[in-house]
């Protein structure tokens, strides 16, 4: 029987490890994330970020350990079931549907969220009941003005609101997200802190991110891998002031600024 | 809305020439350019089929042959053991065609990239010796078919006109389906995975089993071109489903334009026709095509629908 705690957290994972080869990817990590917080996962390169990621997406399998996910098991359900119990994931490196149009894009996104798909005769393109929670989702993002062209024509940082866009399609209850901010210039990079502060209100998000003015700006908690291993985790003014972390991450970016 | 684009002009006169041919053949007395061109419909019906998979669904499968064979040997067979309805024939051409690609479907479709062209390349081979070894029904020389397909009067598939127009209302609705299909919600979901197979499971799409429906879809399809092909030809063998059959039907897609729905169709006349045109002129015929084939694929990726300045379906 599965217990369902009202303070447990809605994605709770623990002892998770995954190895390539000699690699340590992700080693022995336990964390929980509450419902409606968002938590960074930061660290240097090659940490096991996005390794978590798709870990927790079900891209990976795991090696060891469970990821409990509003109160079920889920370590062993494939890529599309956890897409179907509201997990959400937007990708590092754009992963669009580049042949399709914007519109055609994210209301992929809510067809997947609207039963099976095996409808062979009404176009799809005419039905309101995908077009509009498309294009509902397109207008949060600011992409209205160029639904119907081709995903290959936008331009970078609007692939990543393009990625944010059909994420938020699917109505998940919570958001897995892989550098939202990779290659955007400071104007971009703003838009998109502020579009994820409204989107706090109403997901639960994970934000794996190197932009840590964006991180600190955004996060609830943070957590800190290094070699991935949790070497830290608790609010952003701890995380700041943690001798360890400043150590392995935090000061050596400083360091690389100067 | 219809806008007088150099590309309808085309498609129209295409349509018109096809419908109007059986008259052109009477008045001309030409029996042969009927037959050239009922040949041309039945092999752009499985160009169509096999464009659902290849230009939709991104899956090179380099065995879409075999389903003709399939179909055109289910009516062999079931001709030389006396039973010669083709109520009975073309249901069993479509199902035996239906089975084979779920079967090498359901294995196949687990591979990617080069493993997959690889193992439908396979299946096909086994096919064509499978059915070489045949002796029954003649093996490596074929069967020939006695009495074609028989149906309720007044069809008549002796009847070479008719039969044309057969071909050609069974060639039409193939096109009006893969056009329902293509837009339909499986249709997109068809062409997200071949845009990136990734993302569309991890937005929630057990693709596997939407391209195997696609695959079962298409090889049924090219089963039928099959049963109409043998009723052609008045004999089956298995030089139908030999793997360069199934090169031809790629080419036929990708010269015609890949992922358009009248493009294979454009793919299937420009082939054919300048294979009966440059054979006719020189017997090396194919030193000359094979250029021809080699500056399509370079210069004009959209294929000879790109050309015609095609507006993507939508």
């Amino acid at each position: 029987m599965i217990e369902r705690n009202p303070a447990a957290p809605l994605l709770q994972i623990e002892g998770l490890a995954k190895r390539f080869g000699g690699v340590v990817a992700t080693d022995d990590v336990t964390l929980g994330i509450a419902a409606g917080e968002l938590h960074a996962v930061i660290g240097p390169n090659g940490a096991g970020k996005t390794t978590l990621i798709a870990q927790l997406a079900g891209q990976l399998p795991p090696d060891a350990g469970r990821i409990r996910f509003a109160g079920e098991d889920i370590s062993a359900l494939p890529m599309h079931r956890r897409s179907h119990l509201g997990l959400a994931r937007s990708f590092q490196i754009t992963s669009l549907f580049l042949d399709l149009s914007v519109l055609d894009n994210v209301a992929l996104a809510v067809q997947a969220r609207a039963g099976h798909s095996f409808h062979f005769w009404r176009n799809a393109r005419l039905e309101a009941e995908l077009r509009q929670p498309a294009r509902a989702a397109l207008a949060r993002v600011g992409l209205s003005a160029r639904e119907n062209l081709p995903a290959s024509a936008l331009s970078h940082g609007e692939h990543r609101l393009l990625e944010l866009a059909m994420a938020l399609a699917g109505q998940p209850r919570m958001l897995l997200l892989d550098e939202p901010m990779a290659g955007l210039g400071p104007e971009e990079s703003a838009r998109m802190v502020g579009m994820l502060r409204d989107l706090k209100k109403e997901l639960t998000i994970l934000l794996v991110e190197h932009d840590m003015e964006a991180v600190f700006a955004l996060a609830d908690r943070i957590t800190v891998l290094v070699y991935g291993r949790v070497i830290a985790s608790g609010a952003p003014a701890d995380i700041r002031a943690n001798a360890q972390v400043r150590d392995a991450y935090l000061g050596e970016q400083e360091a690389g600024h100067a | 809305m219809r806008r007088l684009t150099l590309r309808n002009v085309v498609v129209a006169a295409l349509l018109a020439a096809l419908v109007l041919l059986p008259v052109y053949a009477g008045l001309a007395h030409d029996r042969f350019v009927l037959t050239l061109f009922t040949r041309i419909v039945i092999l752009a019906m499985a160009a169509v089929s096999l464009n659902l998979i290849l230009g939709f669904g991104g899956m090179m499968s380099f065995g879409h042959a075999a389903y003709l064979g399939i179909g055109g040997y289910a009516v062999g067979i079931l001709a030389f053991e006396g039973v010669p309805s083709g109520l009975v024939q073309w249901p069993v051409a479509l199902g035996a065609s239906a089975l084979f690609a779920l079967v090498i479907g359901a294995l196949s479709l687990r591979t990617r990239g080069v493993y997959f062209i690889m193992i439908t390349l396979a299946f096909a081979q086994m096919a064509y010796y499978i059915v070489a070894g045949l002796a029954r029904y003649g093996g490596d020389d074929g069967l020939t078919i006695q009495k074609r397909s028989q149906f309720f009067a007044p069809l008549d598939l002796g009847d070479k006109v008719q039969f044309y127009y057969l071909c050609l209302v069974l060639l039409f609705a193939a096109l009006y389906l893969v056009w329902r299909l293509v837009n339909s919600r499986f249709g997109l979901v068809i062409q997200g995975a071949r845009s990136n197979d990734m993302r569309m499971r991890a937005i929630g799409f057990p693709t596997y089993r939407y391209k195997l429906v696609c695959f079962v879809i298409a090889g049924t399809l090219c089963g039928l071109a099959g049963a109409l092909l043998a009723n052609h030809a008045d004999f089956v063998s298995p030089a139908m489903m030999y793997w360069t059959r199934s090169g031809d039907l790629i080419v036929m897609v990708v010269l015609g334009g890949m992922g358009s729905v009248l493009g294979p169709v454009f793919g299937a006349v420009a082939l054919l026709v300048l294979e009966e045109v440059l054979s006719g002129i020189t017997e090396y015929w194919q030193i000359i095509l094979g250029p021809l084939l080699l500056l399509v694929v370079l210069f004009a990726r959209g294929g000879i629908d790109g050309l015609l300045g095609k507006v993507r379906h939508d």
